[in-house]
């Protein structure tokens, strides 16, 4: 039974490696944001076990728009697996955790938890706001790699899918954002056959002859992607702990366990 | 007063310092808690190690630590200190304008202390503006968006209530706007970040100065494009700068995008002060280049020591009307206070 449980914690943590903070376009996982995973119910059945995610973010503050799309993610990718029943997701620490937690929970929408300071509000122009960004920002790495590699910016702007289907980076980050890459333009639509363009904008035009402007625009997207990201970072490792002024004497909180789960020891 | 390794003086004014008290006698709720907590996380996330503080010392200093901290230990000649209540977090106020005034009464000559008010408190923040006018012939403010007044959750400078508090301050002379334009507290559904209503109040007040802090980061290009349009839009540097530390590349990238668009007369140098200490940032900024791979690729700027001699001081001399050549003889007549005394 041992083997069953971890094997479906293992299928728990592998489903929530999808989905992302919106705002970074990086996994809650790497991120650090979940704390605990828990099943409870038999280790063998379809559609029967209680899954409980808990995760917290790095402030108290953090957009309530923004943790809500991650929660959301966490319960659908979470019951996507199929002897789930149902999938729990407890949210701590947060300014609205409490309210967030119950509509979540109920399968409400975002507007039912700030119902009276905004109501019918909807996140469908904030996930399209995020995709767009995600997309810049997988591209720039993908189309600033080619570059290196002596690709030159008359050559990638006419680049296909074909082409991109063969290319391969030795840089590990280059690589992972190169699949991450593809698999976006290809869910969105952006490109569907062998020979469409491999690098459009997203609105699905030729980046044209101003690459220099277009790779401008890619990086102002990243600047700001990044500063949050670095906060969040920042922000992620020290929330828990005091400064550590002592040197390398580990303090109470580093062995209060599961703060950071890295993936070795999943 | 900086001075370079090669013995050049440079004037420092620190546009953007605090004087708070976030203690836990102070706090009123656990938002106010959790208000606190968070800045912390800034200060241990972004901060060299040695520079740390213990988090009591951090919730509250003393006026000798702040006045040590900016000018003795650091290079700080005049510093900026910003009010900011948070009225609905604490019971006395984050760190209001009468603490403010206390400290600036104490070290003479060193502090300028900006107001603040709440343009939701209608009547009573026009009366407000003419009170801190009047008592304490404040040059400046500080506007929090962000900040929750009863059941609301933020506003923008360009509601009308707002407009009706600029038109006074432009009319008894109140001409620096301090806008916190970053990282913020509560959201809720909004683009926080979001800094279009400068567009708006910067061109319907040409007389005011709007100096946007954190230059409006996540949002750097939204910000750019709307400072280069504006001839009175400014960028404080204060959380930007922290990263020359952390992440050298990616702060170099921000300096770079500002230089380019704005130019290097609308960024002023601000510590965020006890967030961080003025004395790193300052050194770090002046040992600094922009990588030319980063330069390259953003219009060739550089970061010159005439540029920076206009960020850490120059700019926020002329915002503020400081004299530098008179400020420096009297600096030079009346030595330091010793803090402990």
């Amino acid at each position: 039974m041992e083997g069953a449980l971890s094997q479906q914690l293992a299928d728990v943590w592998a489903r929530l490696d999808l989905v992302m903070d919106p705002e970074l376009d990086e996994p809650v996982t790497d991120m650090g944001f979940i704390e605990a995973v828990s099943v409870a119910g038999p280790t063998t059945g379809h559609n029967i076990s209680t899954v409980e995610i808990v995760f917290r973010l790095p402030t108290y503050w953090c957009s309530p728009n923004f943790a809500f799309l991650m929660a959301e993610g966490i319960k659908r990718e979470v019951e996507a697996l199929p002897w789930v029943g149902r999938a729990i997701v407890n949210l701590q620490d947060h300014m609205a955790a409490e309210e967030m937690n119950a509509v979540i929970n109920a399968g409400g929408a975002f507007s039912d938890v700030f119902a009276d300071l905004m109501p019918g509000e909807n996140l469908d122009a904030l996930r399209e706001k995020f995709d767009q960004k995600a997309f810049q920002r997988r591209q720039e790495v993908v189309i600033k790699a080619l570059l290196w590699q002596g690709h030159t910016a008359q050559d990638i702007v006419k680049l296909t899918l074909a082409d991109l289907s063969l290319i391969r980076f030795e840089d590990a980050e280059e690589e992972r954002q190169r699949g991450r890459y593809a698999a976006l333009l290809t869910s969105k639509k952006l490109a569907r056959f062998a020979l469409d363009l491999a690098f459009p904008t997203y609105q699905g035009q030729p980046i044209g002859d101003d690459f220099q402007a277009y790779m401008g625009l890619l990086r102002s997207v990243r600047i700001n992607m990044e500063f949050s990201g670095s906060l969040c970072r920042g922000l992620k490792s020290s929330r828990y702990k005091e400064a550590d002024l002592t040197g390398d004497v580990p303090i109470l909180v580093d062995y209060t366990p599961p703060h950071t789960p890295s993936h070795a020891c999943r | 007063m900086f001075t370079t390794p090669e013995g050049k003086e440079i004037f420092v004014v620190d546009g953007h310092a605090h004087f708070w008290d976030g203690s836990p006698e102070n706090q009123k709720n656990i938002h106010g808690k959790q208000f606190i907590d968070c800045f912390y996380a800034y200060h241990s996330g972004l901060s060299p190690k040695e520079q740390l503080w213990e988090k009591s010392k951090f919730e509250k200093y003393t006026a000798d630590d702040l006045y040590n901290d900016l000018f003795i230990e650091g290079p700080d000649d005049i510093a900026i200190l910003n009010s900011t209540y948070l009225s609905e977090f604490y019971k006395t106020g984050f760190n209001n304008i009468e603490r403010n005034m206390s400290v600036a009464k104490k070290f003479p000559n060193r502090f300028i202390v900006n107001g603040a008010f709440d343009p939701r408190d209608g009547n009573k923040a026009l009366e407000y503006i003419h009170f801190m006018k009047e008592t304490y012939n404040i040059k400046g403010v500080k506007m929090y968006t962000a900040e929750w007044n009863g059941a609301s959750k933020g506003w923008r400078l360009n509601d009308p209530a707002a407009y009706k508090c600029f038109e006074l301050c432009d009319k008894l002379g109140i001409k620096n706007i301090h806008v916190h334009k970053g990282p913020t507290i509560i959201p809720l559904n909004k683009d926080a970040f979001d800094v279009h209503d400068v567009d708006y109040a910067a061109t319907d007040f040409q007389n005011l100065n709007w100096i946007i802090e954190h230059c409006g980061l996540p949002r750097l290009d939204d910000f750019c494009w709307i400072a280069t349009q504006e001839t009175n839009v400014f960028a404080g540097l204060a959380v930007a700068l922290p990263f020359i530390h952390s992440r050298p590349r990616y702060f170099a990238e921000v300096i770079a995008e500002l230089l380019f668009w704005i130019g290097p007369d609308k960024i002023l140098f601000g510590s965020d002060y006890a967030i961080w200490t003025p004395k790193w940032l300052v050194e770090k900024l002046w040992a600094f280049q922009i990588p030319e791979d980063i330069s390259a690729a953003i219009g060739g700027v550089q970061l010159t020591d005439e540029i920076k001699e206009k960020i850490l001081g120059l700019n926020a001399a002329r915002l503020y009307n400081i004299d530098i050549a008179a400020r420096k003889a009297e600096f030079a007549k009346h030595p330091m206070q010793i803090a402990a005394e």
